[in-house]
């Protein structure tokens, strides 16, 4: 399993925030996934009413998840593939490892999988002495340096050119070591040919999968660079490895939800390649698999539906709420700790690990809404977080200062009357003391604040009073 | 067994046992009817309207389209294409009855062979089932004439489609593919420009794993309205 260093989110923040190379990559394709996704939303008239369209269906495959999941393995079965369920990550990686050794495999080649990252599965082939050669761009580099990706569709999202040619350079040293790389594009050709003798040689496929479809017994995956159809496409044996709430219906819910997906994700319209696999190959067919395996993982899924968390299940992996995150802007994925950055890994790493380990997560967060707002399926990631930091409150994982300072505001609270004297109180006092410069630099208790950016000072009342001044105004209702 | 843990797990997160017949035969009707949700308007356009969407569409995701008569003059668009390119003659093609009764001896320097491709094909020959007009879309279904390597392999990959193939939506796609395939065919490729990257920087470059130029020829007439 990847060590997850979620515990040490205030440390990995502080050392990203520092990270010169980090803060270029971060300032140079930020805004742009921003501006791509509004784009895309801005050319289709009907894209909000197909947000709303894409939650219903999942809400609808989720609610019967049980029924599609046995309609599924029926059809996939049927079309000579075969299931395996796995309720955990050990499980799948002894399922997946013992496909691979049937096939006498000796090296291996995979599309980009998130499910793959969470249950460690290149470790595990490694360890048993099975090469896995990772085959989409951003995630071939993370691979040579040893790292996890650091954003769901972007793998490499924190590196610069100068960080590619470097792994280049130290891991083809069977090529010119005085050869240039003028351009991306260098990269980009250097790297097809160095995989396109994987690709042939391969003598398994291990895919992810978007959606599972109940109806056709299929499994989709999209791409864009067409790595995942050369890695599903050429070897003897094809693994999908999915976990259980990918599952939805029918090709028309698939269709509506790849609507909503790409637009969301890179702002294209449509990924280059949207695929979906049926079994193994047919009778007369030229090429394909001649094994078709889909590994279905729970790994903690089941456990979430009938609770506050259900909601998360919807996610389709589109990482729309990771790219609009100021949070997420600032410090990048890797900080996150464990596989799943940005709002969707703060609601569901906690989950997955641990809230004890992840608390810090769904605490990184300035509550916003921008992850909400932009979720294709809506999901409500700021009171789920919100929920998150209730279970940690209660079950006292949250740091005595926050838990004291909590009581103190809690007594407030609940006294209308004395809280407004009091905020009443202190935010003339703080405008009296901070009306020469108009803010703080230093300020008793909010050392944490003032540490990194000065704290501005009030310039007269309190919202109450400046609210109940504009009802008596007429301004508002 | 880990199926049945699985499933009861899910099911006491539901707060109900297995669904009852009734709803189980819902569900199933569901799926056998597959109903289709909100289509964008924007493909629901006359057949000419919506072959010169697809076009359009195409092009815009950095695919090429070449329009010709009929399929006699396929030879041509394709040999033309190849040398403006600067590209060998040398072809491998769908065995597919369709391409088959293209006159390619016509252009006796293009030499066609027919198989699925390897990775020594520079140029592959494909044939379109449909294209979606919404967003430049080809929806390739594999079968022996129409094998999922030649989408995949080739530097350079033809796709010869008759525009009255030319449809609105996927679903409409998927309609013609259960009328006329019947079953779900092993792969069903939906291709929507050449193969590209945006993971250096998060800047696109075109051609990664998969072809670095898609070519359509389209051939005839849109479908009579």
């Amino acid at each position: 399993m990847h060590i997850a260093t979620s515990p040490a989110f205030k440390e990995n923040a502080r050392a990203a925030l520092a990270n010169a190379g980090l803060q270029k990559a971060l300032a140079r394709s930020g805004p742009s996934f921003i501006a791509r996704r509004a784009a895309a939303a801005a050319d289709l008239p009907e894209f909000e009413t197909l947000r709303d369209t894409a939650r219903d269906i999942k809400n609808h495959a989720l609610a019967n998840l049980d029924f599609y999941l046995e309609a599924y393995e029926a059809k996939v079965l049927e079309s000579g593939g075969k299931v395996h369920w796995c309720s955990d990550a050990g499980q799948a990686r002894d399922t997946v490892l013992a496909i691979c050794q049937a096939a006498g495999a000796r090296t291996v080649t995979k599309g980009k999988s998130m499910i793959g990252e969470e249950i460690s599965i290149n470790e595990h082939l490694e360890k048993h002495g099975i090469v896995p050669v990772e085959t989409d761009l951003g995630e071939y580099i993370i691979q040579l340096r040893h790292e996890l990706p650091s954003h769901i569709i972007a793998p490499a999202f924190h590196l610069n050119m100068e960080d590619w040619e470097d792994a280049f350079r130290k891991a083809h040293t069977d090529l010119p070591a005085d050869r240039q790389f003028a351009e991306r594009r260098d990269i980009l050709i250097e790297a097809r040919e160095r995989l396109r003798s994987k690709f042939l040689a391969a003598d398994v496929g291990i895919t992810g999968a978007n959606f599972l479809i109940a109806e056709t017994g299929s499994s989709v995956i999209v791409t864009n660079e067409g790595n995942g159809d050369l890695t599903q496409t050429l070897p003897k044996v094809h693994i999908v490895l999915a976990s259980i709430e990918k599952c939805v219906p029918t090709l028309e819910d698939a269709t509506s939800l790849l609507r909503v997906l790409a637009r969301s994700a890179t702002g294209q319209e449509f990924s280059v390649y949207t695929t979906f696999s049926t079994g193994a190959r047919r009778p007369d067919d030229l090429d394909g698999p001649h094994e078709y395996h889909v590994v279905l993982i729970d790994n903690g899924r089941s456990a979430m539906f009938g609770t506050d968390f259900q909601e998360m299940l919807r996610c389709i992996r589109c990482a729309a709420c990771m790219n609009h995150c100021p949070v997420y802007g600032a410090v990048g994925g890797h900080a996150y700790g464990w596989v799943y950055p940005g709002p969707m890994g703060a609601v569901l790493t906690p989950t997955l690990i641990g809230v004890e380990k992840a608390g810090h997560l769904p605490n990184a967060s300035t509550f916003c809404g921008k992850c909400e707002s932009v979720c294709p399926v809506r999901i409500p990631l700021p009171k789920l977080m919100r929920h998150w930091r209730e279970r940690e409150f209660e079950r006292h994982l949250s740091p005595a200062g926050v838990r004291g300072g909590l009581a103190v505001w809690g007594f407030f609270a609940r006294r209308p009357a004395l809280y407004r004297l009091a905020t009443r109180l202190g935010a003339v006092a703080l405008g009296l003391f901070g009306r020469k410069k108009g803010r703080f630099a230093r300020m008793p208790f909010a050392g944490g604040w003032t540490a990194g950016r000065d704290l501005p000072a009030p310039e007269g009342d309190t919202f109450f009073a400046r609210y109940a001044k504009a009802q008596r105004s007429g301004a508002v209702q | 067994m880990t199926k049945q843990a699985i499933l009861t797990a899910i099911r006491r997160g539901l707060k109900r046992g297995s669904l009852p017949a009734d709803q189980a035969a819902m569900l199933s009707g569901r799926m056998a009817a597959h109903p289709r949700h909100l289509i964008p308007a924007r493909s629901r356009l006359p057949a000419s309207g919506q072959v010169a969407l697809f076009v359009r569409n195409v092009e815009a995701a950095f695919g090429t389209v070449a329009s010709v008569p009929d399929s006699a003059s396929v030879p041509g668009a394709v040999a033309d294409y190849l040398a403006a390119q600067n590209l060998p003659g040398s072809l491998i093609m769908a065995p597919h009855p369709e391409l088959q009764a293209i006159p390619w001896q016509d252009r006796p320097l293009l030499e066609v062979r027919q198989g699925r491709a390897e990775a020594t094909d520079a140029v592959s020959v494909q044939h379109g089932f449909a294209g979606i007009a919404e967003t430049g879309t080809l929806m390739l279904p594999g079968s022996p004439q129409r094998p999922v390597t030649l989408n995949l392999l080739a530097d350079t990959a033809i796709v010869v489609l008759r525009a009255s193939h030319v449809v609105g939506a996927y679903e409409d796609g998927w309609d013609r593919l259960r009328a006329e395939v019947g079953p779900m065919p092993r792969n069903v490729m939906f291709v929507t420009g050449p193969s590209r990257s945006a993971d250096i920087e998060q800047t696109l470059e075109l051609g990664a794993h998969g072809p670095r130029r898609l070519h359509v020829v389209l051939v005839g007439d849109p479908a009579p309205d």
